[in-house]
């Protein structure tokens, strides 16, 4: 590193910022990926249901399909808001 | 049988006709049997970066509506032997490209190469989706930029769950990444996403890593592919992927920037 670049990393590197925000994204896009195609719909549908007594964010609901053998694991995950 | 490869990438622009060439003209170098399919119908560009754009007379739609015969439309490299190009028709019908067409002309090109190339559209249309069906390798091309690595994540789902292989059960489509356009100089300056930053989050093998070169504007503005320029440093990177498609361990070139002095250390650049 040079002696310049010891004032440059002051702000935060752009590559850095890219490579989280693409683990982030990427991560959620493959977790639906593969399960049927009415999965990001039904993800939708519920998270207007839960709006209609909480507010929540965009990403508060996370579904997963899981197979274990013969079984598929649909995993519903909401995320409340906390209490003020 | 033939290998057949696919050059995709989702997101376009990203150099996949470019990659086509290159790696196509490598293996045909190499001595081995290469066609390049064309696979943008409607935009086709391969014919104009491999320089034979004004020797089209017929292409793929036509032997798939069997107005030609693949001898027909086949046009032979004047450079490199063992090179041959199926172009992609300019028609506007979206339909024009059948599964069963795809199908029988890929067949029969089997029974005459080694290696037959697929030069995937952009996006993930009917042309892009027929590209990859009947893969037995994919060469995903990736730009260090946030956009492509999320579309060629994409992609990378879709040879996993929507190709031949995955519907008969076979073992999967082979995935190598290509990483183009890359500039050294940035990513140390932590402006451009690193090879291990792009390897770290595909999670596949990297075929090789193209530095962002005046050669390879110049080569399509002159109709070569950018393999055939030896001197360049795209063209030598091109080599160095295809002797390891080809199973050959070569180290990666281009990553570092060149040594500095001790002025350009104490400055930066």
């Amino acid at each position: 590193m040079s002696f310049l670049d010891y004032f440059r990393s002051q702000r935060k590197r752009s590559a850095n910022v890219a490579k989280e925000r693409l683990q982030i994204v990427v991560a959620r896009e493959r977790a639906t990926r593969g399960g049927p195609d009415y999965l990001p719909e039904l993800q939708s549908e519920i998270l207007k249901v839960i709006r209609r007594y909480v507010e929540v964010d965009q990403d508060a609901v996370q579904i997963q399909l899981d197979r274990e053998g013969d079984c598929e694991v649909l995993e519903l995950n909401i995320t409340l808001p906390d209490r003020h | 049988m033939a290998k057949i490869v696919v050059v995709t990438s989702g997101k376009g622009g990203v150099g996949k006709t470019t990659t086509s060439a290159a790696i196509g003209a490598g293996l045909a170098k190499a001595g081995h049997r290469t066609v390049l399919v064309d696979f943008d119908v409607g935009l086709r560009n391969l014919d104009l970066i491999m320089g034979c754009e004004r020797r089209v007379v017929y292409d793929f739609i036509n032997v798939i509506h069997e107005e030609a015969s693949l001898n027909q439309a086949l046009i032979r490299d004047k450079r490199v032997d063992n090179l041959f190009i199926l172009a992609a028709s300019q028609t506007r019908d979206k339909d024009a490209l059948t599964e069963e067409g795809v199908e029988r002309v890929l067949t029969e090109l089997s029974k005459d190469f080694d290696y037959i190339i697929c030069d995937s559209p952009a996006g993930i249309e009917r042309g892009a989706l027929l590209a990859m069906y009947y893969a037995d390798e994919a060469i995903i091309v990736t730009n260090p930029e946030v956009s492509s690595v999320r579309d060629s994540d994409r992609v990378l789902g879709i040879l996993a769950s929507k190709t031949r292989r995955a519907a008969n059960g076979d073992p999967p489509v082979r995935e190598q990444l290509l990483l183009t356009r890359y500039s050294p100089q940035r990513v140390q300056k932590g402006e451009m996403l690193s090879v291990e930053d792009v390897k770290e989050i595909l999670a596949i093998d990297l075929l090789g890593v193209i530095p962002e070169s005046q050669a390879v504007l110049n080569a399509s503005n002159a109709g070569v592919p950018v393999i055939l320029e030896e001197d360049s440093d795209a063209g030598q990177a091109y080599q160095d992927s295809v002797a390891r498609f080809l199973g050959e361990d070569r180290p990666h070139r281009f990553l570092q920037l060149e040594k500095k002095g001790l002025f350009g250390r104490l400055f930066g650049g």
